[in-house]
């Protein structure tokens, strides 16, 4: 299968106070057409900024190394026209929270059509249809006065349906979806999840799904890549990265989600802290983390290591196999629930 | 949205209402008496001054002489000067147009100069940013004393290009001879507003909003017409309309700087001289066109910002 998206070795440097700061170390994965791919990780573990890379959407002064194709395309060399004719009609961007991510002065119509109109140079009647049909879609009724309408006249969970619908109306061939739920509460969470994931499989969308929730991941995509102090650890597709983890990192993720089933006095936690990806050390970043840990894990990176299923970066992987997933969690030393460890609200869209 | 004009309306008519009520009493507590000016210092018998104080209504009660006098002025007349023995209007009239086209005339600067500068700053980072802030740090600072002062001495008396006083007579030549003073009354607000607007729009430019316009790949051209610039002016437009609107006062030293014949230097004579109905009638113009002007900005808020249509209720 030819892809629509490679990202081979993707490093990100970001200027922090006059210094730069790695935030993404090497990330590889790839997307097919029509394919969806989760990217799960802690806070700081860079999934936003992969995307933004993806997107060409990275703050002024960072550094980017590595390659990302676009559909035979060099991503990263894109300029001028060639770069806006490409995030209208090639990539589109889901933001997390948009009463932030719309401009709260121009109308709704504004805002879906603006790109039709400025870049593909469609006219207005023939763009508010378009609009108007997109909101139809999406689940927004009586789409001609919500063109008319402002952002703030909108609940959240209606403008992150504007949002999607925004993102759609090019006809974009992936979308880049950065934690899109997480700004909304629980129940709207679900119906938007669930509105995202119809309309990109009628579309033929592929997207690149950004979140830390693995069930709503293996619920909704493909393929899922882990990605740790700004490393991808671990790609595999859904259901077998979810029974089947081979890192012990994925392993540790999956056994400290709270489950629906069983009640859990103390939910079992991933001891000691994540690490950003500019302290990570010269070996494997989750070293220090893992119970399996040895003198070769300090040694060098790990390679992506192929099998079945997909890839993972262990030094030890040959000797371990596949992960159970009880084995492998610490048992919590503090009282407080770790704040920033990686959790699940179990909840299905 | 026909409430909410009402209830602008309403709230203006209530402040001028107090505000006349201030701007009288003040007057009527302050030290100094009018007949005093009038008989300038000779031996009067009193008889004639009881006269004379009649004459003025100075013999009344303060409330009665306040509610006779905002009778009057709500009937067009601003009471008679008691030293130009003249109808205030009259006194007022011709100075006032003077006074409204320097105002109006740097007001178009200082919006025009201001947004202008600012934009430019925010957008170019390096030199130009630097240099447009310094100016702006020195032209906060000058008063526009001095500011009218540097301008005379250069431009109307080393080169000569401008007249050093005087109104003019004709649209074209009035405009000529305001233009110094309207530079001198515009410096330091105009840098203001560049502060302002550079501020706004550097902010506007890190929004979220944005960042989703430029990956929807909308021109940066448009971006910054439509997204910064449109919603930077919120800020700058609050900022703007205050700062014209307390123009009407701050044109008082420039007026004296020029020699020009407008409200404010007959406010500074009329004080000198006791005359206290030219200067009730002065002082409660100004106040009636700040406040209006505030309200009309006030009414153009919801139109740049729909947040704040209905006052900012849902």
């Amino acid at each position: 299968m030819t892809e629509l998206l490679t990202v081979e070795d993707l490093r990100v440097a970001l200027p922090v106070q006059g210094q730069m700061r790695t935030v993404i170390h090497q990330a590889s994965f790839a997307i097919g057409p029509g394919e969806a791919l989760g990217l799960i990780g802690e806070s700081g573990s860079g999934k936003s900024m992969t995307a933004r890379a993806v997107g060409r959407l990275l703050p002024a002064g960072a550094q980017v190394s590595g390659q990302i194709m676009f559909d035979g395309e060099p991503v990263l060399e894109l300029a001028g026209a060639a770069l806006r004719r490409y995030r209208t009609t090639d990539v589109a961007m889901i933001f997390q929270d948009p009463r932030a991510h719309i401009n709260p002065v121009r109308t709704i119509g504004d805002f879906l059509t603006e790109g039709l109109r400025s870049t593909l140079g469609m006219r207005r009647r023939d763009a508010d249809r378009k609009a108007v049909s997109l909101l139809a879609e999406v689940g927004v009724e009586d789409g001609e006065r919500r063109l008319r309408q402002y952002p703030h006249q909108l609940s959240g969970g209606l403008l992150q349906r504007v949002m999607i619908a925004s993102a759609l109306v090019a006809n974009p061939r992936l979308l880049l979806a950065d934690e899109p739920t997480t700004a909304l509460d629980v129940t709207t969470q679900s119906e938007v999840m669930g509105i995202l994931d119809r309309l990109r499989r009628d579309h033929g969308v592929a997207m690149l799904f950004i979140t830390h929730d693995l069930e709503l991941a293996t619920a909704v995509c493909d393929r899922i890549s882990v990605l740790y102090a700004g490393t991808v650890v671990e790609s595999q597709d859904a259901e077998s990265l979810h029974a089947a983890p081979r890192h012990p990192y994925t392993a540790a993720l999956l056994a400290s989600r709270p489950s629906l089933t069983v009640r859990a006095r103390r939910l079992p936690v991933i001891g000691g802290r994540p690490l950003a990806a500019f302290e990570a050390p010269e070996g494997c970043a989750f070293t220090e983390r893992c119970r399996w840990a040895s003198p070769v894990c300090e040694e060098g990176r790990p390679a992506p290591e192929t099998h079945d299923h997909g890839q993972v970066n262990c030094h030890r992987t040959t000797e371990l196999g596949i992960l159970g997933s009880e084995a492998v969690v610490t048992e919590p030393v503090i009282a407080e629930p770790d704040k920033s460890s990686v959790q699940s609200r179990g909840q299905q869209p | 949205m026909i409430r909410f004009l009402l209830g602008r309306l309403v709230g203006l008519l209530l402040t001028l209402w107090i505000s006349s009520f201030v701007v009288f009493a003040a007057l009527y507590l302050a030290p100094g008496d009018p007949i005093s000016f009038l008989t300038g210092g000779r031996e009067v018998s009193p008889l004639t001054l009881a006269e004379l104080r009649h004459q003025y209504q100075l013999d009344q009660p303060f409330l009665v002489r306040y509610a006779d006098w905002l009778g009057g002025v709500l009937h067009g007349h601003l009471g008679q000067s008691i030293v130009a023995h003249q109808d205030v209007s009259t006194l007022i009239g011709a100075r006032a147009q003077t006074s409204a086209l320097l105002v109006g005339y740097a007001a178009v600067l200082i919006i025009l100069g201001g947004i202008a500068a600012g934009t430019i700053a925010a957008l170019f980072k390096g030199p130009l940013d630097s240099g447009i802030t310094l100016g702006t740090t020195v032209g906060l600072a000058l008063p526009s004393f001095v500011t009218a002062i540097a301008l005379i001495s250069v431009f109307a008396v080393d080169v000569r290009w401008f007249p050093v006083f005087g109104d003019g007579s004709g649209l074209l030549d009035r405009l000529w001879h305001l233009t110094l003073p309207a530079i001198a009354l515009a410096v330091s607000s105009s840098a203001l507003i560049a502060r302002i607007t550079r501020g706004a729009l550097r902010e506007e430019l890190g929004r979220e909003h944005v960042e989703t316009a430029r990956s929807r790949g909308i021109p940066r051209r448009k971006i910054l017409r439509r997204h910064v610039l449109r919603n930077g002016m919120i800020p700058v437009t609050t900022v703007a309309g205050i700062t014209v609107a307390g123009l009407v006062a701050g044109s008082v030293v420039v007026e004296r700087a020029f020699n020009l014949n407008g409200l404010g230097s007959f406010l500074v004579q009329s004080v000198a001289a006791n005359d206290f109905p030219a200067v009730q009638a002065v002082v409660l113009l100004m106040v009636a066109v700040f406040v209006i002007l505030s309200t009309v900005v006030d009414l153009l808020y919801p139109l740049i910002d729909p947040r704040m249509a209905r006052g900012g209720t849902q």
